[in-house]
């Protein structure tokens, strides 16, 4: 049990698959400017996440391997029609805000990546779980970043009124920079600074230091 | 045109303003050699593919496309991701094997590039952009020129910045992806002030 509970907290944090793995970040600091649209996304993410991982691992015998990008891109693609469609119809006006980030979950890396890294090498059961838990610890990032860039932006959460702006005669004058892109970069690289802060384990080795000890013990040797 | 162009150049350069392909542009940027290469990929392919989607789009898919076959009710606009991906995946294959067979020296330094330019997001973000901004043929071939170039700038100046921030002294939390980052936002607030520029 502790095993799956492992591997249920693991993406949320240790292995997080925005600021440890390096994937699906295009999206991620895309639909953050407000709390809703980040939502839907991690919504969709993780369902086709979810769907695809279950998809990919139940056929993983039968995919020749020369083409199996190909083979998991199309499953990944249909998916995300099927989710795109239903956005259309069920959230219109967010579907209208997303733009063309709902679509461009086909080529987000983070699917892919888990497909082949997981799926292709795990039974059913698990790769469900791994794209559950993946999708969760996607959008806790998603949430994090989208909860601060629209409270300080707009002084809204949800669209309802948290911090009252001057505009509408209370005291808080709205950061429109949080709104634009730079932004998004700058809170996602903070919120890395303060998950390896707290996790020191995440830290990345020093390039320099590490070659100058190199360059000491050839030193040494000659 | 020439207004277009450097729009998608600068003002909506692809990876600082919409954030498009940032996966790739942070795994590939440690070293400015390498930057280069992918850079000069994602030019090939944008520009080949922007205009080869746009019209497969213009043609095949886009409602009453089919009218001169008596079927004007057809809309086959959804399965525009199957068949751009499939136009990507397709021409980095053909792209790979021209450039083997007639340009081998190219082939060396760019060919390893190629496959990671397939799942890179700005490719088929830019094919799904012409698609929303409606932009006509010619106009599709300014803009897949001008974003791929937008975009190996991004890449090639990230490159050279981190091969020089070996030597800083960076707070440990922040070094490698933090720092990435960072720099990056910096990079897009200069690039959001080419917006209010306009050539006519």
């Amino acid at each position: 049990m502790s095993d799956t509970l492992k591997r249920l907290y693991d993406p949320l944090i240790d292995q997080n698959p925005i600021t440890v793995q390096i994937l699906g970040i295009c999206s991620a600091l895309a639909v953050t400017t407000s709390l809703d649209t980040a939502l839907t996304m991690s919504a969709a993410l993780t369902v086709v996440l979810m769907a695809g991982n279950v998809t990919i691992s139940a056929i993983r015998r039968h995919i020749p391997t020369s083409i199996r990008l190909i083979v998991q891109i199309t499953i990944i693609a249909s998916l995300v029609i099927v989710i795109d469609q239903v956005l259309q119809a069920v959230a219109f006006d967010i579907n209208r805000r997303l733009s063309i980030f709902v679509s461009l979950i086909v080529t987000n890396c983070l699917i892919l990546g888990r497909a082949e890294a997981f799926a292709m090498h795990n039974p059913v059961g698990p790769s469900l779980f791994d794209g559950l838990s993946n999708g969760l610890g996607y959008s806790l990032i998603l949430i994090l970043v989208g909860s601060v860039r629209e409270l300080f932006g707009t002084g809204e959460l949800f669209g309802h009124v948290v911090l009252p702006t001057v505009a509408q005669g209370g005291w808080y004058a709205p950061l429109n920079f949080m709104l634009l892109a730079p932004s998004g970069f700058f809170i996602l690289g903070l919120l890395v600074w303060a998950i390896r802060a707290w996790r020191p384990r995440q830290v990345e080795k020093n390039e320099f230091a590490a070659a100058t000890a190199i360059a000491e013990t050839n030193r040494g040797r000659t | 045109m020439i207004d277009l162009f450097l729009r998608s150049i600068f003002a909506d350069n692809l990876i600082l303003s919409f954030f498009l392909g940032v996966c790739t542009f942070l795994a590939v940027s440690r070293r400015v050699d390498t930057a280069v290469g992918l850079g000069v990929a994602v030019i090939f392919i944008q520009t080949i593919t922007i205009p080869l989607n746009g019209l497969i789009y213009s043609n095949f898919l886009i409602e009453g496309a089919w009218a001169w076959l008596g079927l004007p009710d057809i809309d086959l606009s959804y399965l525009k991701l199957i068949a751009f991906i499939g136009v990507i995946a397709a021409m980095v294959q053909v792209l790979e094997m021209f450039l083997d067979r007639y340009m081998p020296a190219l082939h060396r330094a760019v060919g390893i590039y190629l496959p990671l330019v397939t799942v890179n997001c700005a490719i088929l973000g830019g094919s799904l952009f012409m698609v929303e901004r409606q932009y006509g043929f010619s106009e599709s071939i300014i803009f897949g020129l001008g974003g791929g170039i937008g975009w190996a700038l991004a890449i090639m100046a990230l490159a050279a910045i981190r091969q020089r921030l070996a030597y800083a002294d960076i707070p440990d939390g922040l070094r490698g992806l933090g720092i990435a980052f960072i720099i990056t936002g910096l990079m897009s607030m200069s690039f959001t002030v080419f917006g209010t520029l306009h050539f006519r």
